[in-house]
């Protein structure tokens, strides 16, 4: 049985449809992503879940009973806002200590469970201090231990990392995935930022508009997206229009208007149907003009710009219909920061099993 | 140039109006010094005006019931406003939508009105003896909304998730308010009682017409008093009540300076 069952479940605000006839099982001991554009209605469904909403339609279940009139106290589950929602009043270790206190553990209980939680997230020198004391991502770190010292079946994080900087967030995501492993609780963590949602999780749902386009595994997600969509949503993708000129059991010939065809691994579609395919940066090759053919996939094209990024440059490579492909290059070579110039004709190409073709 | 030329009009100005508004507090602080019967010239430094206060009965009478009103009246208007003041955060819909303005209106009202009204309603409505009861809760009805604007000011600085996340740790609704909104709030809850203490223990209006024969206050005193003449005890009293306003007033600000801000 799984943990949380989500049974379409529906939230509208006035006309808005907040989150539209979702469905989601979520596994004990999972770390399971919520990912989506600004407004997709994820910070929706935690309250949903979180007990502050109540859906509109559709069911919750918690080990199997019921969160219907389950009040948020009632819930054992423990949410980490965005904005840390740190008790102002309160020590580092009061505010650690809340969700104990509050369940009237004995003192005894909560001076060796706090302990154990200030160790858990390295905050046992600052257990004094008032958050406002504190760096962001010491109050991030104090919020994590309070959401997780009673124990939740669940703990929510509703972009818990959108208000540090690069180098702070990669950290503790690092620390994220490892403080999950070691406590084995349920995480429902909300970004949308998708690099994130890639790093952290064990399955990743890509949220649009209220619904969900796609549950997977991140790797799943990235290279089998379900749609245009998802390809677009999860990394950076090419996109091309294309027509399925043969859907046989072997290989998918898809004509691209003004450039050729592509030959790529069976998927489901119709002789003769529009859609496009989607194949991602670092699946391009990118080879000298005049060279022979090699790849399953190649075809001329115009370096039409690049983009130095340290560890690799992006080209653009212009194609003879006008799209333009992304093509990424890893610069091994150190002091070196493009191999091609502007203007210079080249052929990109990719294997048969890089990229995917989407139906419209 | 220009600018230094605006900046000095501005200057000139701003100090013209302090000059008016405390000049005449000034004057009367010094002549309550001042060893005359007559507030006319300066004669030399001396404090048995207050020596003679602490012999007046009638004056000593009359702190008397201010300082017994003043407690009593802010303790009340502090309990109700805290309570508005928090329903007017945490629920605004429904009926309670209108809340504010019927809290507020008497922070805005013209005195005499609130006087007035307060009047008609406990001789003609209420049939009541007017005395210290009338006057008590003439007090607490135009406190009220001051202590209610400074407990709201203060929850509306307050981050609105602390509220859901107490909840959602854990706390039922009065864990709630006993932890995190009560301790949160106490700063504005006593800014809110000095600001009251003040009103009431200054408060002549209001008080004039709800006071009725028997019953008088430190501001009734000294009016009565002046009307015969502007005795240097006047100015004696009137400096302490000066002293003691303003040292609440200074507490007040101290404890919730945001509130008291937003008054204005
Ligand atoms: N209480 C509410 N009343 C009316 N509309 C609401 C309410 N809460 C959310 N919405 C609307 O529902 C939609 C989804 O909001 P939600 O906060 O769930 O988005 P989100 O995915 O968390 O976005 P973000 O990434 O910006 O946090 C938005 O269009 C929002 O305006
Ligand atoms: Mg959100």
């Amino acid at each position: 049985m799984a943990l949380l069952e989500i049974r379409h479940v529906s939230r509208r605000f006035g006309d808005l449809k907040a989150v539209d006839d979702v469905c989601l099982s979520i596994e004990a001991g999972e770390f399971f992503t919520l990912v989506g554009p600004s407004g997709c209605g994820k910070t929706t469904l935690l309250r949903l879940i979180a007990g502050f909403e109540e859906p509109d339609t559709g069911e919750l279940l918690l080990d199997g009973q019921t969160l219907a009139g389950v009040l948020p106290e009632q819930r054992p589950v423990h949410t980490v806002f965005q904005s840390y929602a740190l008790f102002p009043h309160m020590t580092v270790a009061e505010n650690i200590a809340f969700p104990l206190q509050m369940a009237g553990r004995s003192p005894d209980e909560i001076r060796h469970r706090l302990q154990d939680a200030l160790d858990l997230v390295h905050l046992a020198d600052k257990a004094r201090q008032l958050p406002h004391q504190l760096s962001g991502g010491q109050k991030q770190r104090v919020a994590l231990a309070r959401g997780l010292i009673n124990k939740p079946r669940l703990l929510l994080l509703d972009e818990p990392l959108a208000a540090l900087d690069a180098k702070l967030r990669e950290q503790i995501t690092a620390e994220l995935i490892a403080l999950q492993r070691e406590v084995g609780i349920t995480f429902i963590f909300v970004t949308h930022s998708q690099q994130e949602a890639l790093a952290v999780s064990h399955r990743i749902a890509v949220m649009n508009a209220g619904h969900i386009e796609q549950v997977d595994a991140p790797e799943q997600v990235y290279g089998y997206p379900r749609n245009r969509f998802v390809a677009d949503f999860i990394g950076t993708v090419n996109l091309l229009p294309v027509e399925v000129r043969e859907a046989g059991n072997d290989r998918l010939r898809l004509l691209v208007a003004g450039v050729g065809e592509i030959v790529s691994m069976p998927a489901a579609a119709r002789t003769g149907e529009r859609g496009a395919f989607a194949v991602r940066p670092e699946q391009l090759d990118i080879i000298a003009d005049g060279e022979r053919p090699r790849l399953d996939n190649q075809f001329k094209g115009t370096v039409q710009d690049h983009l130095y990024l340290g560890d690799v440059t992006i080209y653009k490579i212009a194609l003879p219909n006008g799209a333009v492909l992304e093509a990424m290059r890893a610069n091994a070579a150190p002091g070196r920061a493009r191999f091609l110039e502007r203007g210079e004709p080249v052929q990109v190409g990719w294997r048969r099993q890089a990229g995917v073709y989407l139906r419209d | 140039m220009r600018r230094t030329k605006r900046s000095l009009w501005l200057w000139a100005a701003a100090l013209a109006v302090y000059a008016f508004l405390y000049v005449p507090l000034a004057v009367v602080v010094l002549f309550s010094f001042n060893d005359s019967l007559l507030n006319a010239e300066w004669i030399g430094f001396t404090t048995r005006w207050y020596a003679l206060l602490f012999d007046d009965e009638a004056m000593l009478g009359a702190a008397a019931n201010s300082l017994l009103i003043a407690l009593i009246a802010s303790a009340l208007a502090t309990l109700l406003g805290t309570l508005a003041g928090i329903a007017m955060q945490r629920w605004p819909v429904g009926v309670l939508r209108c809340l504010p303005l019927l809290v507020l209106a008497p922070v805005a009202m013209p005195e005499i009105l609130l006087g007035v009204s307060l009047l008609l309603f406990f001789r003609q409505v209420l049939d009541l003896t007017l005395g210290l009861i009338s006057i008590l809760i003439a007090h607490v009805t135009f406190s009220i909304g001051f202590v209610a604007i400074i407990v709201r000011v203060r929850l509306a600085g307050l981050d609105e998730s602390i509220f859901d996340a107490a909840r959602d740790l854990g706390a039922r609704p009065w864990q709630t308010f006993r932890h995190i909104t009560l301790p949160l709030i106490r700063p504005a809850i006593l800014a809110g009682f000095l600001m009251s203490f003040t009103l009431s223990i200054d408060d002549f209006v209001i008080t004039f017409f709800v006071a009725g024969v028997g019953v008088t206050t430190l501001p009734l005193q000294i009016y009565s008093m002046i009307k015969v003449a502007v005795t240097p005890e006047v100015n004696a009293v009137s400096t302490l009540l000066m002293a003691l306003t303003l040292s609440l007033i200074a507490l007040a600000s101290k404890l919730a300076p945001d509130a008291l801000k937003a008054r204005a």
